[in-house]
Parts: C-alpha cells; sequence; structure tokens
C-alpha cells in the first residue's frame, strides 16, 4: 500500500456559524453565506484570498451566484451529513496536492423552515409501515440491547451529558437541564428510541477555512492542524438497517487514523461524535476501540463523556443531541475553538491539544485535529 | 373500503418480488455463480457484478433478528394503528427483510423467534407478504 501523505499538510484557520432556529426571512443559500462571511473575518481574509470552495446541502450555481464567489475549484457534496467528514477529507487532499490553497467549505441549512421531514417519503417498506433514519438506529439498537445487554438507560446518559455540555453553549437550541428520568419518560418515537435520543432539526449555516501551513502562518488566529483521517465505506446494507453497527468498517479507519496523525488515543484529550441518534455514540466509541464492542452502555454510564468528569469529554458543544443537528459541521467548529482556548472557561477542555471526529456511518470516518503540530 | 396505506411502488426489479406475492410465493434473487443470495432486488449480482441470476422460491421459514414499536405517525393509514411493530425478518436462505407480524396473540415479540411466511391481500392487485409466528 503506498504511503499516506497527508499529515500536517492542511490547517482549519477560520470558522464561522449562524444561530440556529427557524429563520424563514432566509434560506440555506444565505445562512451558508452568512457563517462564510463569519469565518473570513475569524481568519482575518478576505473573500478574495479564496480560490477553492467545497459545499454541503447547498446548490453550486446559485451558491457561486449569490455569494459572488467564483473559484477555478468547486465541490459540491450531498445532503447526508456523512459529507461532513468528506468534504474536510476532500479540502486536505486538495490542499496538499494543490489543487488549491485556500478554500472555503461551507453548509446551509434551511430544513426546519420548510419542515423538513426525516420520514415518511416513498421507500421499499413503506408497504409495512417502516421509515426514517431514526427508526433504522432504532432497528439497530435494538440488536445490541439482545446481543449485548445495552439499554435504553445507557444513552440516557449520553443525552444528559450532551445536554449538561449544551447548558454552557449559548449557541445551543437546547437550555434546560435534563435529567436520566427525563429521559426514560420521553416519549417513544420509535421504540427503543425516545424523543431526547433524537438530534434536533434547525436552519442554520456553518462554514471552514482551510489552508496550506505555510498561509497560516500570516493568518489572524492560531492554526489547527489536520493531523489524520481515515475512511471506510460500508453501503452493503444500504436498504436495510445493518446488522453490525458498522463495526469492522469502524475498525479498519482504527487501525490507520492514529498511526497517520502520528498520535495514540491517549494524545487525544476529547471527542466530537455524529449523534444523530444517541446510539450511534455507543457504535462510534466501540468502533474506534476507546472500550469492548458490547461495552459501549457500561462505558457512557456515569458522566464518563463528561466535561470534568470523564477521560475523553465528547460534543462539548451539546453535539446533535441538544445544540443544533448541523450534520457535523458545527461539531468541527466546536473542536476549533476548543483547540484554539476559545471557548468560555466552564466549557473548556483542561490542556487541549487534539482532539478527534468520528462518524458511525456507511462512511465510517475519523479525523484528528490538533493545535500543536 | 379504502385502503389507505403506501402500496409498494414496483419498478422492474421489485415487480417480480411483488408479483410472486400474489401467487403466494415468497421469492428473492439468486447468484448463479455464487449461489448467494441478494434482497432487496438488483440488476446484478453484488458478487459476479453481472446479470446471471435468476429468481428463486425461499423457504419462508427464519427468525426475527431484530424489531421496533413505530409510535410516531408517519403515513397516512398507519395513524390509527400507532403504536405499531415492524421486524426484521432473517430468513433461511439469509435473506433480510423488514415485514410486519401478524398472528401473535398473546406472545410477546423477542428477537430470534422462529416465525413462517404468510401472504396478505391488502387489494385486488397487491399482496404483502407478513410473518406469523412459527409453530
Amino acid at each position: 500500500m503506498r504511503d499516506w501523505n497527508y499529515r500536517d499538510k492542511a490547517c482549519i484557520v477560520g470558522v464561522g456559524s449562524t444561530d440556529y432556529g427557524v429563520f424563514p426571512e432566509t434560506d440555506a443559500v444565505g445562512l451558508g453565506v452568512s457563517a462564510l462571511k463569519a469565518a473570513v473575518d475569524d481568519a482575518g481574509i478576505t473573500f478574495d484570498d479564496i480560490d477553492g470552495v467545497i459545499l454541503n446541502r447547498l446548490p453550486y450555481d446559485r451558491f457561486a451566484e449569490v455569494s459572488n464567489l467564483n473559484t477555478p475549484y468547486l465541490q459540491s457534496t450531498p445532503a447526508h451529513g456523512r459529507f461532513s467528514a468528506i468534504a474536510l477529507m476532500m479540502a486536505a487532499e486538495a490542499i496538499a496536492s494543490g489543487a488549491a490553497t485556500t478554500i472555503a467549505l461551507v453548509y446551509g441549512n434551511d430544513g426546519r423552515s420548510n419542515a423538513m421531514k426525516y420520514g415518511g417519503d416513498p421507500n421499499f417498506w413503506a408497504p409495512w409501515g417502516f421509515t426514517s433514519p431514526g427508526a433504522s438506529h432504532a432497528m439497530m439498537f435494538r440488536r445490541h440491547m439482545e446481543q449485548f445487554g445495552t439499554t435504553s438507560e445507557d444513552l440516557a446518559h449520553i443525552a444528559v451529558s450532551f445536554r449538561e455540555h449544551a447548558l454552557k453553549n449559548p449557541a445551543a437550541v437546547m437550555k434546560k437541564p435534563i435529567t436520566i428520568e427525563d429521559h426514560q419518560k420521553s416519549r417513544f418515537i420509535c421504540d427503543p428510541l425516545h424523543l431526547l435520543d433524537y438530534c434536533l432539526i434547525n436552519d442554520g449555516g456553518v462554514a471552514w477555512i482551510m489552508t496550506t501551513p505555510e498561509k497560516a502562518k500570516d493568518m489572524k488566529k492560531k492554526p489547527v492542524f489536520v493531523s489524520g483521517f481515515a475512511r471506510q465505506d460500508d453501503f452493503s446494507q444500504n436498504s436495510l438497517p445493518p446488522n453490525d453497527y458498522w463495526y469492522p468498517a469502524l475498525q479498519k479507519v482504527e487501525s490507520q487514523v492514529y498511526d497517520r496523525a502520528g498520535l495514540t488515543r491517549n494524545d487525544i484529550d476529547g471527542l466530537m461524535i455524529y449523534d444523530n441518534f444517541s446510539p450511534t455514540v455507543l457504535f462510534a466509541l466501540e468502533g474506534m476501540g476507546f472500550c469492548k464492542q458490547g461495552e459501549g452502555g457500561q462505558f457512557v454510564r456515569d458522566g464518563m463523556l463528561e466535561l470534568g468528569k470523564g477521560r475523553w469529554p465528547t460534543n462539548t458543544s451539546g453535539g446533535h443531541l441538544s445544540e443544533s443537528y448541523m450534520q457535523g459541521w458545527a461539531l468541527i467548529v466546536e473542536g476549533v475553538r476548543q483547540l484554539r482556548g476559545e471557548v468560555p472557561p466552564d466549557r473548556q477542555i483542561k490542556d487541549c491539544k487534539a482532539l478527534q471526529f468520528i462518524l458511525a456511518t456507511a462512511v465510517a470516518g475519523s479525523i484528528i485535529i490538533r493545535n500543536d503540530a | 373500503m379504502t385502503y389507505l396505506k403506501p402500496l409498494p411502488e414496483a419498478d422492474k426489479w421489485s415487480g417480480p418480488f411483488f408479483e410472486g406475492a400474489r401467487e403466494g410465493k415468497l421469492l428473492a434473487q439468486r447468484c448463479n455463480t455464487s449461489g448467494r443470495f441478494f434482497f432487496p432486488p438488483s440488476p446484478v449480482s453484488p458478487v459476479t457484478r453481472d446479470g446471471n441470476w435468476s429468481w428463486v422460491e425461499l423457504s419462508g421459514k427464519g427468525k426475527i433478528g431484530s424489531y421496533v414499536v413505530m409510535h410516531q405517525k408517519y403515513f397516512p393509514g398507519f395513524g390509527d394503528e400507532v403504536p405499531y411493530p415492524v421486524i426484521e425478518v432473517e430468513l433461511e436462505e439469509g435473506v433480510r427483510l423488514l415485514s410486519s407480524i401478524v398472528e401473535l396473540g398473546d406472545r410477546e415479540l423477542s428477537v430470534g423467534m422462529p416465525v413462517e411466511v404468510v401472504f396478505d391481500k391488502v387489494t385486488d392487485e397487491v399482496t404483502l407478504p407478513k410473518f406469523r409466528p412459527a409453530a
């Protein structure tokens, strides 16, 4: 196999986000451009410094027209959240190869204003009443419960931990504390998953600016280096709830991502886990080897994912469950702000030098970012 | 009475599956080269990536691999039935299907429960394979 040669070849130098909520006065493109403007300011550059664009969930032609940003490098990615990781990897590869120097990565979502529903659309299983990504995760989680003895209450610990973080994040949509009992008493959407196992659909925009380490030296803030990343797709069970929790694909990623970054799990100070539904947090932790397969439920109990308590504080912004479902994009923003030491002291991970983004999806992926390269 | 639930949108690949159900047969595609079954219906075998496959009748026997209970109202026609279960069936031949459980009686739904196919004629044109606990 050829050497992987992208370690620390690209940096995140600017991040920006809009508020998250209901904004019918604008649209996804408007939100994306607003976030990009904030990211450009954050990096201390101008729009003229950007020579590449990678979009997620946005129409590329309309975006270019509205933003008046016309570059020699443009990529457009589908609406699935897995493309947050893919976009970041693509940008690092493009920057390292010289295809572009300074790339704007932009996400915009007006799903809440447009009453976006995940479920109820025609699909092969609709005649039997099956629909929605949540139901697919519920099916996977029931299997996990049976196979390993995991419980709904284990998931409650995840929801409570992320809510505790959200309370320290003014940008988070959720403002009230919850208890394990609140989680257990919240209504079922798809048993075994409760309302509080689901992410929060909102309008919002998020943007990142990435560039070379050389260019990064001239920018306003200290760079965050993209140290290592790995990805393994598994769409072999795309039409059914997978029966393996993407574990083999995640294990493959684990076998590569730390070596590529030149770090070990012990160097990781905190995690950003793609939490579209709370069970994916367990699948990610198990697949990435933070605990043995089947032990995720025990692992997340008693504040293990919480700031000031656990070894690996996770989703310190509140994540998709309690900040907002910005499909991975806002998790990276939080990671960058943590590594810069920009978050309020009560939310700051101590001595934060390296963080890891993990996705347990049909695109199993992980990205390690750090501030001390 | 009007049937309000979603009906299959059979296409040229899934058409024979639903045609089979009308005739009381549970069908799936089998790769002629490798012998492996695959589902949902597809243009080529995932093993050989070619069209050398056949429709084969399955035994209709299997076990419940997982299940959920839908509480949210997503579809017209299912609104009055929430909460209702959807089961994932692992058939003997290795095919997995999502389906409905019928004739459960006072038994409790459980992973591992043996099930067998039954055919529910829901309209004049459409029959859906469903599953009941096996004796």
